[in-house]
């Protein structure tokens, strides 16, 4: 199935978890923030959170800025 | 207690801070630079910008957060690059789940990109939401004192005018207006973009801003971790001075040394 991710297109297998996804980036672990459909998905329903296709998904993480 | 140990910790949202230079993480060489420099200028608060993760990024690239580690630092998310309350609000949630519910936040909403002035519109209407959501409000502002103080009432903890646009360096351009904005404020003032140098610095915390915050001043320096360094001082130095009061300004010389008793005889 395809999702958004990050503006761009993904391909990815069906019924994936917003978790495996992460770990697929090799972001596992990592100090980041997903918004699902533009709402937060909270760190603790990573593992329970289930895409489906055309889902819209932003991981962002804290950079340099002023 | 004497005159030099007089205790004067800034304090946002009821937190005390030793240190009243507040400084960002962009545009530094490397994350070493930017830990070095940050580590010089004695920062407590230190500002991070919220962007996507590289879809291809190397998994073992080092990450900001291990050289500004949040358990040694407060971080500030910015909402920097947002044009509408909309974007700035989404950034501040964003940065809230990614930082462990942390709500302290530098609010910014621009205006456009050629003078990164600040939206006012959006800003009081990004500020109102925020607020109401219980966000700790850090917000950059133009120097008008009617929106300083509509932003304060608005229950924002601090207000941060800014001296010139973001990344000029060329100094606090109208200090009347910072000197009717303090004289209004019960929030800390702080002076947020366009110092250059030391002296920019002091001369705001002369006036009796609460603090400064600047990025590029020191990443841009020539040797960014000595003028990280030299922003501590002036920052220091220039808060002493606002607190020991300076002279007033007069017109005449008043000779230092005593006139009496000379052995100079004046025709």
């Amino acid at each position: 199935m395809q999702i958004y991710l990050n503006g761009q297109d993904h391909e990815l297998a069906a019924d994936t978890s917003l978790s495996t996804l992460l770990e697929s980036m090799g972001l596992a672990g990592k100090r980041v923030a997903v918004e699902l459909n533009l709402e937060i998905v909270p760190r603790s329903q990573h593992a329970t959170t289930r895409l489906q296709p055309g889902d819209q998904v932003e991981v962002v993480q804290a950079i340099g800025g002023g | 207690m004497t005159e030099l140990e007089q205790s004067d910790a800034l304090v946002i949202a009821g937190r005390e801070y030793q240190s009243r230079l507040l400084v960002g993480t962009g545009k530094y060489k490397d994350l070493a630079e930017t830990g070095a420099a940050i580590a010089a200028s004695g920062a407590e608060i230190v500002t991070v910008a919220v962007r996507r993760t590289n879809i291809g990024q190397n998994p073992g690239e080092p990450n900001l957060l291990d050289v500004i580690s949040p358990d040694v630092y407060t971080l500030l998310p910015n909402t920097a690059g947002c044009y509408t309350a909309a974007d700035a609000v989404r950034t501040c949630r964003l940065a809230r789940e990614l930082l462990d519910g942390h709500d302290l936040v530098k609010l910014e909403v621009l205006g456009d990109d050629k003078t990164l002035y600040p939206n006012i519109v959006e800003t009081l209407k990004a500020a109102e939401t925020l607020v109401a959501d219980g966000f700790k409000v850090m917000v950059y502002t133009n120097d008008d004192p009617i929106v300083a103080q509509t932003l304060e009432a608005m229950g924002c903890v601090a207000v941060m005018p800014l001296g010139s646009l973001i990344g000029s360096g060329l100094g606090i351009l109208n200090p009347h207006n910072i000197q009717i904005i303090l004289e209004n404020a019960q929030v800390p003032i702080i002076v947020d973009a366009g110092v250059g140098t030391a002296s920019d610095a002091a001369i705001a915390m002369e006036m009796g801003c609460a603090g400064v915050l600047m990025n590029t001043a020191i990443a841009a320096a020539q040797k960014p971790v000595l003028m990280a360094q030299a922003m501590r001082k002036a920052i220091e130095a220039g808060r002493e001075a606002y607190l020991a009061g300076r002279m007033p300004r007069k017109r005449y010389a008043s000779a230092s040394s005593p006139l009496d008793s000379s052995l100079i005889t004046r025709a």
